[in-house]
């Protein structure tokens, strides 16, 4: 009984890092699905996410308009840099376009130090600071709105892919492309729909973790690392499966932070990695062949 | 309505198809039989935009040359590709909106909904099974529902890519008297075969390819008893041959 408050409050902390890791992991697995890359680059759309929302408030204190305004933002970004670095590519070939996507993380990520310069900014939480007391343990107004924003995401994501007409054609393209085209689906404009959509999740993620964490230049490397890893562990490409992955990773870390030491925390992420590799290659929920 | 001059395709730098020419008219079934490799599939996807190649390719009066596949889809020109190429873990119902797509945007639902009582009415079959997933579906049926999915983008002309691999003889004959149903209703048809003994029975003209380019064309009938054709893809005993001669 004397371990359970602390628990809890580990389980707090890590599904809240965890729903942001599952934002992110669907960010890799939709754009997985529509050209079988990984977008190194996603990571960086998250630290653009939050730097852009800093920046707008900064301009025009007005949360709501921040957020917007930083999706709006980042998502042409992610369009953008489809349409610049990976459609021109002559020779398409997977790991030609995934080494592309680490070129386009460094670029990114060198544009924004020059923009941002190197220092740290904070967002305010979306609804003021007082924590909310559960049990025995207490739980951030901002905890909230990350779990119930990544909740709506997700479930407005299924929706669109299981309700929309575009929705659907873009699962026709992930599960065969060939069949997509000749039925009329425009495949190249589907890719570039999933990195849009990968960008305003990347982005979503970004604004959702900034007033916890911070925005700063370089914060995207691990978090894209962390939500690559949760697509891993998930099972790449299914829906389920980031936002299994995201949870399960987002706890692991929280309680090695606990109950062994924080300096763990991104060892036990990678660990876990490896280990879903080695036993479960396919991941948790399975996901394409 | 299709017309192709001299017509070659390419994979890379090899070259699959080598000036191929011949026709289909409106209203029309017409087969192209040749062996494994001859170059039928190549054929098929060459007018549908999706391999590279040069010549001349129009239909009804537009050059299809430099279209991309689903700007030719929008033209009226639908494929059923080989190995049905159905979307396996979706439904049945989504297969047959899917093949709608383009058409959403500009049409009525009461056109498309109209579009699909015609399939049904082809392939009873089909309405049982809306909410099936299209991978678990016996052969036959995955090929009336690939069927399915090119009728419903309402095409002038269907191709049909080896409707009848891996299909027992008496699906065989249902999915090709559908064919010649499709006509009557105004849908022109090239069939692609390689069981050259049902396609040549179901089909007005015929040609035959061999090694990427036409070496035969004729009535479908007089190819039946050709006795090239007989040798070589009838599968008819060496014997009778020889002893009619």
């Amino acid at each position: 009984m004397e371990n359970f408050a602390p628990l809890l409050q580990y389980l707090i902390s890590g599904l809240t890092n965890g729903a942001i890791y599952a934002l992110i992991a669907l960010g890799f697995g939709i754009i997985y699905n529509a050209t079988t890359i990984i977008n190194f680059a996603q990571g960086e759309m998250v630290m653009l996410g939050a730097l852009c929302a800093i920046s707008i408030y900064h301009v025009a204190p007005s949360l709501p308009l921040a957020f917007a305004g930083a999706v709006v933002l980042v998502t042409c970004v992610g369009l953008v840099f489809e349409r610049l670095a990976l459609r021109p590519v002559k020779d398409p070939t997977p790991i030609a376009l995934i080494i592309i996507t680490v070129g386009g993380a460094v670029l990114i990520k060198g544009v924004a130090m020059l923009i941002w310069g190197k220092e740290a900014y904070a967002l305010p939480p979306f609804s003021g600071n007082d924590p909310i007391h559960l049990g025995p343990a207490t739980i951030l107004p901002q905890n909230l709105w990350v779990l119930g924003i990544t909740a709506i995401s997700v479930l407005a994501l299924e929706a669109f892919f299981r309700l929309t007409l575009v929705g659907k054609a873009m699962r026709a393209c992930a599960y065969n492309t060939r069949a997509a085209r000749l039925v009329g689906i425009a495949a190249g404009r589907m890719v570039q729909l999933s990195f849009g959509l990968s960008a305003a999740l990347g982005a979503g993620a970004g604004i959702l973790i900034a007033p916890l964490t911070l925005g700063v230049y370089d914060m995207g490397t691990m978090l894209g690392l962390k939500g690559f890893s949760a697509a891993i562990i998930g099972g790449l490409g299914s829906l389920a499966g980031g936002v299994l992955g995201g949870l399960v990773l987002g706890v692991a870390e929280a309680l090695a932070t606990g109950f062994i030491s924080s300096g763990y925390r991104d060892a036990v992420a990678f660990l876990l990695l490896l280990l879903v590799l080695f036993l479960r290659p396919q991941g948790l929920v399975g996901g394409r062949k | 309505m299709l017309k192709i001059k001299n017509l070659s395709a390419y994979y890379g730098s090899v070259r699959a198809l080598s000036g191929v020419t011949m026709h289909v008219r409106e209203g029309e079934i017409v087969t192209l039989i040749g062996a494994n490799s001859a170059g039928k599939t190549t054929l098929l996807n060459a007018i549908c935009g999706l391999v590279r190649k040069d010549g001349d390719l129009a239909f009804a009066g537009q050059s299809l040359m430099g279209l991309a596949p689903e700007v030719i889809v929008g033209l009226g020109l639908s494929q059923v590709p080989e190995g049905r190429q159905l979307f396996a873990p979706m439904t049945v119902a989504e297969n047959l909106e899917l093949g709608a797509y383009r058409r959403y945007r500009k049409e009525s639902k009461a056109a498309i909904n109209a579009d699909l009582e015609r399939v049904f009415q082809l392939f009873p079959r089909l309405k049982d099974r809306l909410a099936q997933q299209a991978g678990t579906m016996s052969g036959g049926e995955q090929q009336m529902l690939a069927i399915g999915r090119a009728l419903m983008a309402r095409p002038r002309l269907l191709l049909l890519d080896e409707p009848s691999l891996g299909l027992a003889p008496i699906v065989v004959e249902d999915i090709l008297a559908r064919l010649s149903q499709l006509r009557a209703e105004g849908v022109t048809i090239l069939l692609v075969e390689q069981n050259a003994r049902v396609a040549l029975k179901v089909a007005d003209r015929a040609y035959v390819l061999e090694t990427g380019r036409i070496i035969l064309s004729g009535a479908a009938a007089d190819l039946l008893q050709d006795r090239q054709v007989t040798r070589a893809y009838l599968g008819r005993d060496y014997k009778e041959f020889t002893e009619g001669r």
